[in-house]
């Protein structure tokens, strides 16, 4: 909760800084659009001064301070629709966003889109509530116990090293080609984050305060629950948030492992018969996806 | 400071029934970090109920007297034991340190700090909160107190134990000198009121008359000087007999190589 504020917080600053900077060109703006500004230095001083003023809050500019993120992914989509149409690009290389849209609507229509990305999410979840939880409580334990850490800690340093993906022939030659083959990349690929976020965290938590906490006597579980813990959460919440970005990329690549369906295989499929459309609905549900899951981790 | 006494006599009669401190008693205490001898061949004995300050330079041992007293670290030689009242089998009380820092938990309401380690002792640490003159903010978070509401809190948490045996590591040692001087006097009406032992680090010769019957000077890993302060509470910083008192300490401090 801690790291979310402060997540918070930065981006605020951050804003302010935008909006400090979009005031400063502001200025300059207005100062050189002023031909005979350089008659009095009284007068030039003022525009500047102006956009200082419009720094402060405004109810009414809040929906469009809302919208400001999307305005540059807005353009480029106006952009492209532009190209596409005037012909600069064909549609074997991208084709139009009407086009996208159309063929996002007739998938949706038809009911085949929500089966694929019934199947995705649930991938998904699946495989990052196995590796998250697993990666959670190796962590916990490494963490806490230094018998643990010298048992298994060195191992798992060795395995964390392959990527997830290189494991891909290994596992097919396991676990075949259904479903366990993909939630095990996912789990293997989502578990290191967490499990190095929840280990580091448990091991940087303020020693005076564990200190104090024993000789209160407080011990075992609940000097876990009431100060280990919480004292390493923020750093557990790293952990969770970048596997959660990182389990739609090893989705992506899992589901194109003869799947019979998901958004990969969509996709793929798509790919074999040259539907480029179809093949940038899939893409870009990822990023939206991706997205998505970003705000409901904060 | 003002104490509202109505709040507090619940826990005062929780204390007085194991109204008086534990003993202390260290024999030919030695510590040491690998080379370095830290303590060395320390007899010193502390009686119930006593309060004893002791100072020195930095760096000459006293913090580490205090943490093996605690039980936080492990004495390499001698022995040290902590003699618990006769009486005190209802109460926890037991030994209870203060840090320099007040190091409370900031996730916790300032209430759930005074009761840590408590079990269903709500009640007994709002009693503790009152006692130090802080029943109002008992539902705020710590980050939002002062340096000096935080130690306080934090006494608290020492009290609402019952401790027979009270360790202050320098907690008063990051305030002002008017919130010092303020928390003096009320560890004082407490020490008094409750009538534990306690042992008070300081590198403040000022704070160790004010408080302490008896002052340590600990100089090279031993005990250099014992002096008894037989000035009558509440003790004032301006009398003669303090200062000259206060003379004597420094040049003890000062003077001893």
């Amino acid at each position: 909760m801690t790291a979310a504020k402060a997540l918070d917080a930065a981006a605020a600053g951050a804003s302010d800084h935008g909006r400090d900077a979009a005031a400063r060109t502001a200025g300059v703006r207005s100062d050189a659009a002023r031909p005979t500004a350089g008659r009095t230095a009284a007068r030039a001083g003022k525009p500047a001064r102006k956009p200082v003023r419009a720094q402060l809050p405004h109810p009414g500019r809040l929906p469009l301070a809302a919208l400001a993120p999307w305005a540059l992914p807005a353009a480029l989509v106006a952009f492209w629709q532009i190209a596409a149409h005037a012909g600069w690009l064909s549609s074997r290389i991208l084709p139009e966003p009407w086009q996208v849209l159309t063929a996002f609507w007739s998938l949706a229509e038809s009911g085949e889109l929500w089966g694929h990305l019934r199947t995705s999410l649930w991938r998904a979840a699946l495989g990052f509530g196995i590796g998250a939880g697993l990666g959670l409580l190796l962590g916990l334990l490494n963490g806490s116990s230094r018998r643990a850490e010298t048992l298994l800690d060195t191992t798992l340093q060795m395995v964390r090293n392959i990527p997830a993906l290189a494991l891909i022939p290994l596992v097919i030659l396991w676990f075949g080609i259904d479903e366990t083959a993909k939630l095990f990349l996912l789990a293997v690929g989502v578990f290191f984050p967490v499990y190095l976020n929840t280990f580091h965290g448990i091991r940087s938590a303020d020693q005076g305060l564990i200190e104090m906490a024993r000789s209160y006597g407080l011990s075992g579980w609940a000097l876990h629950r009431d100060v280990i813990l919480p004292a390493a959460l923020p750093a557990i919440l790293v952990g969770v948030r970048f596997s959660l970005g990182l389990v739609w990329v090893l989705l992506i690549v899992a589901e194109t492992i003869s799947a019979q369906s998901g958004i990969g295989y969509m996709t793929m499929n798509a790919r074999e018969f040259l539907q480029t459309d179809v093949v940038l609905v899939g893409i870009l549900l990822y990023a939206l996806l991706g997205k998505l899951a970003d705000p409901a981790y904060r | 400071m003002l104490i509202t006494h109505e709040e507090t006599r619940q826990l005062d009669a929780a204390a007085n029934a194991g109204r008086q401190g534990a003993g202390v008693h260290i024999h030919r205490l030695s510590k040491h970090y690998g080379e370095r001898t830290v303590l060395d061949d320390i007899d010193l004995h502390i009686a119930p109920g006593e309060a004893v300050a002791v100072i020195g330079r930095s760096g000459c041992g006293k913090s580490t007297l205090l943490r093996l007293i605690a039980g936080l670290e492990q004495l390499d030689d001698g022995g040290l034991d902590v003699e618990a009242a006769a009486d005190a089998g209802k109460n926890e009380g037991g030994t209870r340190l203060m840090f320099q820092e007040a190091r409370l938990l900031p996730w916790k309401s300032v209430l759930d700090n005074v009761a840590l380690g408590l079990k269903d002792g709500a009640g007994r640490a709002r009693a503790a909160l009152a006692t130090v003159g802080l029943a109002e903010r008992a539902d705020e978070w710590p980050s939002v107190l002062s340096g000096g509401q935080r130690q306080r809190v934090a006494l608290a948490r020492a009290l609402v134990h019952a401790p027979q045996l009270l360790l202050l590591d320098e907690p008063l040692g990051a305030l002002d000198a008017l919130t010092r001087i303020e928390m003096q006097r009320l560890i004082e009406t407490l020490w008094l009121r409750q009538g534990f032992t306690a042992v008070l680090v300081t590198h403040d010769v000022q704070e160790a008359l004010a408080l302490a019957d008896r002052v340590l000077v600990i100089d090279g890993g031993r005990i250099a000087h014992d002096v008894a302060v037989d000035l009558p509470r509440p003790r004032e910083r301006g009398s003669a007999g303090f200062a000259a008192l206060e003379r004597q300490l420094l040049d003890c401090v000062l003077g001893a190589h």
